[in-house]
């Protein structure tokens, strides 16, 4: 089961459900929320009133009732408008949470007793702490760390990856989702978070907006946006002794348009849609964020830390090269080097079968069956074989083998320049030794992942450096660093290098993501600014963390980080071109106010608007309309591009800035010619 | 005609080249580098040391605001007390000028503790000689080394890293005065007395004039007044007609003086602030910014009142000198033209031509200048003012380019935000509400007898008052009857409380940049030294400004354009 991670902007369902939403949110208790609006929905009460008052009576000096309604209308409409911008983010997320949601439905779960009995509940009947057990075919009913046995596991309902993955106790592979299936052996899980409670019913609840909290930009937007509207506020109150100095009698109706035209009602209207959406593309790219600040943050990141292997680099290192020694015959070189490896369960070892390859190696299966495999271990870091004849193969480390050899004093000096020549260039190179003589050398690589060159050169754009953390020796660390485009690594790497690294990436103000899942990452996971953790990885790991990956891919910090710096530029984007609209909205409803009693004033008229009427019914609906026809801007977000930041600024000056300024004279004209063929 | 436009070019070009150095020389005493006025550091210490004040001792925001409002707070007591029972004091009073009336009282000390000098009194019969020195000439001192100390205290705030200290008030106070006001005023009252301006304690003189009428000629201490009126943007001139007087201002030479000292230290603080941070290209898009308002006001209020009146022009005679009505024909209408923009653009006031007499949309300009209330502005207080814009600005361009916006490293969050937008709204809240209310009670009482034209351009003059009271500014459309009591105690406590507020926020926010950890810059930073930004900054100023302003200049000066 895949799940359809592309619901359409619009469908007919979300319109229908948005919109009863939409009515809904008129409740002022829940508009008072959003200040801009809100004055609009009061600014709707008042002319309603205006309007039954013009209605009751032509002398009232209201104006014409049938314009009053229009009006009427026209602002409730761009409160709608704003609530069903809101409505289709929140019915968007709705849609991709009950997808993950289905996931979630009951199961049967095998509860161990403390007593060690196994007992048939369901899956909301766990509780954190209990033990459950999962066979093949199971589903496994809630989140949880297997304490014991391994086992792989389908998790394509929750990833949409097809492929199954290994997870075992004890590992950094120990964490199992609720939904996914067991596909062989059995394994005993501990339930981690209580019912209600894991990651994804967090997600649910922020990608629905019902938890959702407004992030420090958000707030500080929403200040911004209040204060331009209590700004016009004043204009348009004391516009009213003003007008009435001048002997010219504005009608209410007229200062409402006014002011409703002003206010930010398009950024006003889409803000929180903006928000909803981002934590929606989060989701949509599995990951699952705890906040909406998480979120932010993330597009304010100055460092990233990647693991070299599995994000860098393909996998583990493979052989590409077997070297005999000139002395040495060449196919009895391959020989050893497959005897060795055949029974080697080390990716190194199966890399060497794949390069000599299989046929050659299938024809010594027997005399490596029959020989003694000795284990590679941290201790003697070489392995090898003892084969009946008597034989002894060891391959490994060049110092180790040559203890072995007792040859630590006079080593062949063409392996040694094999050697240094594999190492400055990247590679790891193994020695061969057979007896007691080494005859050749192994060249293990690392494979750089196709793409991920280009993906460090986006990154340096958006002026976020990259950091590569290895194992490996510094000199060979610093080979892939260049190879891969990373701009610092960090070499022979212990796990709490990361912390300090992050540390003092901090200590310089700068905000720092890394990418972990051992339980031995939560600590850095913990301090970094944007800790994503793996979902395979364990438990400490996705508590420490304010992100969890649902694929568990490395390189999801830099999907993550765009989606940051795409919801910041959306609310940017947006805020500009409603606040520059209000020019051209000055230009069509001053001079209709005053136009009667002040003569000159036409001039100011530069649309040349037909009638004052119009001019203000003009301005009110390019208010109302402009902001559903900014939702799928709202909902998908401004482009971003890794342009270098003037650049953007530029970009988007001259797209929102001047195309805000322009397109309002266009489009009010336009509606006035229309609007003008019915008054 | 010619010559009046190189008149102009001349001076506002020798206004920019001169104030660069002295850009310098604040910097290096803020800093404490070394300078040729260190002599009066002895003298300083001396006042420190009777003052019972540690002037090294380092105070953060709230101590450093307390410190502030404090001392203001004794000039204002001062001032109002002594203005109260001036007529009491027998010395120095030759015209034997009596006690102020209180609401007058508390007007002009609110007026001149607030660096503003509205003034609803006439300097030659409303003040004895020693009100002049020790009220108004005291004040104009200490007021503008009010603004600058608050000044020095911000940019501290934004160099500092994760300290809350931002320096000592009182040491930044005091040096505001004795290095940089002191210095530029002596030099500045000594050209002005060489060519004519009165320095004298003998009371007027009384002439008789070729057609036999006895006349009395106004003197006094004027000389070392007019200085710091022009330097400190106080305004407030000694004579009632300011600098139209040729005791004030007696010919071109000591115009282009005057006019050159009334922005130099404005400018000069914006160059400060680039040697401050230490880059220059941020200081020069600043100036460049405020330059652009400057020059585009300046150029059309030049081109206006020198193509003459339209309603003369009707008439069919011809204005070969343009509109000289409230003009002085030893200046020419371009020099008053530019004059009146740098005195509004600096919240200055102070004026060499009366600004009533302007063709409408100068007037309008006038009044756009002093609502934007930034283009150099005040002495220190007008960099802080323009800060403000610069944070709305750095905090729209960094959401588009997708960071949490920062400027110089330092984050711009919700805390700054507040402020700037609470002390942005103040202003055009204060001037709106000021002139709403006078308005609707003209309205109700069209007999009132305020205006001295009742139609468009009355609303002008109403507007202007409390836009001048709200700007700090200070000038007057003369036309309004302006000494009654609604008039001076509700511009008294605009002048206040527009001072004050925008003062202590923005030093509020200095303390608060201060305690912030500098952010270092990357290529995915908003560079607020490009010319992205500059348009922005433009944009959100022109648009602050402007949108909240239009409707009231268009009932007021565009529809008196219109109607002539």
């Amino acid at each position: 089961m895949r799940r359809d991670k592309n619901i359409k902007l619009f469908n007919s369902e979300i319109l229908k459900e948005s919109l009863i939403e939409a009515i809904k949110k008129l409740n002022p208790s829940v508009m008072i929320k959003n200040p801009v609006m809100f004055t609009v929905e009061i600014g709707t009460i008042i002319m309603l009133s205006i309007t039954i008052l013009s209605f009751v009576s032509s002398e009232s000096g209201q104006g014409n009732y049938v314009y009053n309604t229009v009006i009427t209308l026209l602002l409730l409409l761009t409160v709608l408008f704003g609530n069903s911008a809101e409505a289709i983010a929140e019915a968007r997320g709705k849609a991709q949470a009950a997808s993950l949601r289905k996931t979630r439905e009951e199961t049967a779960a095998k509860l161990i007793t403390p007593d060690n009995k196994i007992i048939n509940v369901f899956s909301s009947q766990l509780q954190k702490g209990d033990i459950f057990l999962a066979e093949t075919g199971d589903t496994i009913p809630t989140d949880g760390e297997i304490i014991e046995g391994i086992a792989s596991i389908d998790e394509s309902a929750i990833t949409g990856e097809s492929a199954p993955v290994i997870r075992e106790a004890g590992t950094d592979h120990s964490g199992v989702i609720g939904g996914t299936k067991v596909l062989s052996d059995r394994i005993k899980v501990k339930v981690v978070t209580a019912s209600g409670e894991s990651f994804l019913d967090k997600m649910i609840a922020l990608v629905e907006g019902v938890s959702r909290q407004k992030t420090p930009n958000e707030i500080a937007l929403t200040i911004l946006l209040a204060s331009f509207t209590l700004i016009f506020l004043f204009v348009t109150v004391t516009l009213k002794p003003f007008s009435d100095y001048a002997n010219t009698a504005v009608s209410i109706t007229a200062l409402i348009s006014l002011f409703v035209c002003l206010i930010p009602t398009t950024i006003g209207g889409l803000l929180s849609a903006i928000g909803i959406a981002g934590m929606d593309r989060a989701l949509r790219a599995n990951v699952i964020a705890k906040s909406g600040k998480a979120v932010e943050n993330a597009g304010d990141i100055d460092v990233v830390l990647l693991d070299k292997t599995g994000t860098i680099t393909i996998g583990n290192r493979k052989a590409t090269r077997l070297i005999p020694l000139t002395n040495v015959n060449e196919p009895e070189f391959i020989k050893y080097c497959l005897l060795s490896s055949i029974s080697d369960p080390t990716p190194e070892g199966k890399s060497i079968i794949e390069l000599g390859s299989m046929s050659v190696a299938s024809s010594y299966q027997k005399d490596a069956e029959s020989g003694k495999f000795i284990d590679f271990t941290a201790e003697t870091r070489m392995s090898g074989i003892d084969l009946i004849d008597g034989k002894k193969i060891r391959k490994g480390a060049l110092d180790a083998i040559a203890k072995w050899c007792n040859c630590s004093t006079n080593i062949d000096k063409e392996v040694v320049d094999y050697f240094e020549r594999i190492a400055s260039n990247g590679g790891t190179p193994l020695a061969i030794a057979v007896d007691n003589n080494i005859l050749g050398v192994v060249q293990l690589e690392d494979i750089i992942k196709p793409g991920i060159k280009e993906r460090f050169d986006r990154m340096k754009k958006m002026g976020v450096k990259t950091v590569m953390v290895t194992g490996d020796n510094p000199l060979t660390a610093k080979y892939i660093a260049n190879k891969a485009g990373v701009d610092d690594f960090i070499a022979e790497a212990k796990p709490e290098d990361k912390m300090n690294y992050i540390l003092r990436e901090q200590q310089q103000g700068k905000l720092v993501a890394m990418m972990g899942d051992g339980t031995n990452d939560a600590p850095a996971l913990a301090q970094a600014d944007v800790g994503v953790a793996m979902n395979s990885g364990t438990q400490a790991a996705k508590e420490a963390a304010n992100m969890v990956d649902l694929d568990s891919d490395p390189t999801k910090l830099l999907e993550v980080i765009e989606i940051g710096k795409q919801l910041l530029i959306t609310r940017g984007n947006i805020t500009t071109f409603s606040i520059v609209n209000d020019v051209a909205k000055y230009f069509a409803i001053i001079p209709a106010i005053f136009a009667t009693t002040i003569p000159g004033m036409d001039l100011l008229n530069v649309m040349k608007l037909s009638s004052p009427q119009s001019a203000i019914l003009a301005a009110v609906i390019f208010n109302a309309f402009i902001i559903p026809a900014l939702i799928p801007l709202a909902l998908k977000g401004s482009k971003y591009k890794p342009i270098g930041a003037t650049a953007l600024l530029t970009r988007n000056l001259l797209i929102y800035g001047l195309g805000g300024l322009i397109v309002p004279f266009g489009g009010i004209k336009l509606i006035d010619l229309f609007v003008s063929l019915f008054i | 005609m010619v010559n009046e436009y190189y008149g102009v070019i001349l001076i506002i070009l020798l206004l920019f080249v001169l104030s660069v150095p002295l850009g310098k020389y604040i910097s290096k005493v803020f800093q404490g580098e070394k300078v040729w006025s260190d002599f009066l550091s002895p003298l300083e210490h001396f006042i420190f040391r009777i003052a019972g004040i540690n002037e090294n001792e380092s105070m953060d925001w709230k101590e450093n605001s307390k410190a502030l409002l404090r001392i203001n707070f004794i000039f204002f007591l001062w001032s109002f007390g002594f203005l109260l029972l001036q007529g009491e004091i027998g010395f120095l009073n030759p015209l034997n000028i009596l006690n102020m009336e209180p609401t007058l009282a508390f007007n002009t000390a609110a007026s001149f503790t607030s660096n503003t000098n509205l003034q609803h009194y006439s300097g030659e019969t409303g003040l004895s000689y020693i009100s002049q020195m020790l009220v108004i000439g005291f004040l104009q001192f200490v007021s503008a080394a009010t603004g600058i100390a608050a000044f020095a205290l911000f940019i501290k705030g934004i160099l500092q890293n994760k300290v809350t200290n931002l320096g000592n008030f009182y040491n930044l106070f005091l040096k505001s005065c004795t290095r940089i006001l002191l210095p530029l005023s002596f030099t500045l009252a000594i050209i002005l007395l060489l060519n004519g301006v009165p320095a004298t304690f003998e009371s007027p003189s009384t002439i008789v004039s070729l057609e036999g009428d006895s006349v009395t000629v106004a003197s006094g201490p004027a000389a070392p007044m007019i200085a710091i009126k022009q330097l400190g943007t106080n305004g407030g001139g000694f004579f009632g007609v300011n600098s139209t007087h040729p005791f004030e201002n007696p010919n071109y030479f000591t115009n282009i003086v005057e006019t050159i000292s009334l922005a130099i230290i404005p400018i000069a603080l914006v160059f400060t602030f680039g040697f401050l941070i230490n880059n220059k290209k941020l200081s020069l898009l600043f100036f460049g910014v405020m330059t652009i308002f400057f020059l585009l006001f300046t150029t059309a209020a030049v081109k206006l009142e020198t193509q003459g009146n339209p309603e003369i022009a009707k008439l069919g005679i011809m204005q070969p000198l343009g509109s000289l009505e409230g003009k002085e024909v030893r200046l020419g209408s371009a020099a008053t033209a530019l004059w009146s923009v740098s005195t509004t653009s600096t919240s200055n006031g102070s004026v060499n031509g009366m600004s009533d007499s302007m063709t409408p949309l100068t007037g309008g300009i006038l009044i756009l200048d002093m609502s934007i209330n930034a283009i150099y502005g005040g002495v220190g207080v007008g960099f802080l003012n323009f800060f403000m814009y610069v944070i709305i600005a750095v905090f729209i361009g960094g959401l588009m380019v997708g960071r949490t916006p920062e400027f110089l490293g330092k984050k711009i969050e919700v805390r700054e935000i507040k402020i700037a937008v609470l002390l942005i709204l103040l202003h055009p809240f204060l001037i709106l509400a000021g002139t709403g209310i006078s308005t609707f009670i003209i309205n109700n009482n069209p007999h009132i007898g305020w205006l001295s034209n009742p139609s468009y351009h009355g609303f002008s003059q109403m507007l202007y008052e409390f836009t001048s009271a709200a700007a700090n500014n200070g000038s007057g459309f003369e036309g309004l009857g302006d000494n009654t009591p609604f008039w001076n105690i509700s511009t008294g406590v605009i002048m206040l409380l527009n001072r004050f507020i925008p003062i202590i926020g923005a030093i509020a926010i200095g303390g608060f940049l201060a305690s912030k950890k500098v952010v270092p810059f990357s290529e995915g930073t908003l560079k607020v030294d490009s010319v992205a930004f500059a348009v922005i900054l433009l944009g959100v100023i022109f648009i602050i400004a402007a949108l909240a302003f239009l409707p009231v200049l268009t009932l007021g000066p565009i529809a008196e354009y219109f109607s002539m």
